[in-house]
């Protein structure tokens, strides 16, 4: 069976920067992941990387992708099946049936998109509902979709879906959206976009796909709002499936606890990324990356038998 | 292997076909959809002969993204005998995509 110094869960900023810095410290390990790149690959255009003035989420990716690909590591997109903590190792054993051994984990596991929890919610997902503008815009072509939420995501979802669909209503249920200020800004430029404050998506409607939506505020006299798509971009919730069955500490929310070399409280399991509660839970593209070369340096250095 | 579908040759490669076709309707700015591309290309080696599988651009032909009212990606639609027999929206493991063409060939078992 495979042995891995290290198995990396998780294929988005986070676990390819510490693929990254793997292998340049010349560990054996693996980086798997449900999707690589993970919620990266949804963001439109990305300004605020560093060193990168303007570049699509996907763009971002493939660099970072071939980055650890020339290495020569590998990236194996599976999912983690079951894992058990025998001794020393943990026995591995993913969704499509492989099976290894990894001395030391690192979870990398990300966010997954909030839903409102709505009835129809589901009904309507795939047929009007959609948590990726970027994956599904386009296939709102002069049609009226709206954006639920304040965040960069909605703000960039709802810019986004301004240059294809007709009309974009983003809506808000705060009175002031808290993207960048520079993202706000350019969303006063588009004639096709109206920000609706202080308002919640309360119901939706609609025979096989989605017809209208309903609000809790009346917007231009009316509770009801007629649109072909509804994208939501209201927050994420941690992918932690993985730490009850390691016993690694979350706090209320689900994310996982680490200390600043980016270790959990098990032994032989760190964690980095938006999953954490590090960085001061500020998830970005930068600051995953940089919990993945902080926890991919300390277990370099537990490896090699001896903390800093 | 799999087939590069058109809005001009859908008719003939799809609803023509004698044999069940897996219209995976994708985009190239779709990362789920590349996602699930070497696990489609899989299917089809292993089912060759007991059904076709085909790829539509969406970007490329509008035509037949609006006939079928596709509306999100990836989205697989399998045909049968012309109709359309089944639907799956979203990323899917090559294990429900396999169970979901076994049923389709199973006579009698599809939805």
């Amino acid at each position: 069976m495979e042995k891995y110094d290290l198995l990396i869960i998780g294929a988005g900023p986070a676990g390819l920067t510490a693929g990254l810095y793997a292998g340049r410290y010349r560990i054996k390990a693996l980086v798997m992941g449900a999707l690589v790149g993970g919620l990266m690959t949804e963001a439109f255009k990305v300004c605020n990387y560093p060193g990168v003035e303007e570049i699509s989420g996907l763009e971002l990716t493939e660099k970072m992708k071939s980055q650890v690909l020339d290495l020569g590591m590998e990236i194996k997109e599976d999912e983690v099946g079951s894992l058990k903590k025998e001794g020393d190792w943990f026995r591995v054993k993913t969704q499509s049936g492989e099976e290894f051994l990894a001395q030391t984990l690192l979870l990398a596991t990300g966010t997954r998109h909030r839903k409102l929890e709505l009835p129809d919610e589901e009904k309507f997902l795939g047929r009007g509902i959609s948590y990726c503008a970027t994956c599904d815009g386009p296939l709102f072509k002069d049609k009226i979709v709206a954006v639920v939420g304040g965040s960069n995501a909605a703000v960039t979802a709802a810019l986004f879906l301004a240059e294809v669909a007709d009309q974009v209503f983003l809506i808000y249920r705060k009175d002031k959206l808290r993207a960048e200020p520079i993202w706000v800004e350019e969303l006063e430029k588009k004639d096709n976009l109206e920000t609706i404050f202080n308002t919640n998506v309360i119901g939706m409607k609609g025979q096989k796909n989605l017809e209208e939506i309903q609000l809790d505020r009346a917007y231009q006299g009316k509770k009801e709002l007629k649109v072909d798509g509804l994208f939501l971009e209201i927050g994420t919730v941690p992918s932690a499936a993985l730490s009850q069955p390691l016993a690694v500490e979350t706090d209320e929310n689900g994310f996982i606890k680490v200390d600043q070399s980016g270790e959990t409280n098990i032994p032989g399991v760190w964690a980095a990324g938006d999953i954490t509660t590090g960085s001061d839970k500020f998830m970005q593209i930068v600051t995953a990356c940089g919990e993945g070369a902080v926890a991919a340096r300390s277990i370099y250095l537990y490896l090699k038998g001896g903390k800093k | 292997m799999k087939m590069t579908l058109t809005d001009q040759n859908f008719d003939k490669e799809v609803l023509e076909s004698e044999i069940p076709v897996l219209v995976d309707f994708f985009a190239l700015w779709c990362a789920p959809c590349r996602m699930i591309d070497p696990v489609i290309a899989e299917l089809a080696e292993e089912f060759q002969g007991r059904i076709k599988v085909g790829k539509l651009d969406v970007d490329k032909n509008p035509e037949t993204v609006q006939k079928y009212g596709v509306m999100s990606l990836p989205t697989l639609v399998f045909f049968q005998k012309g109709m359309v027999v089944d639907q799956l929206i979203g990323v899917q493991s090559k294990p429900v995509l396999a169970a979901r063409i076994e049923r389709l060939l199973t006579p009698g078992g599809h939805s």
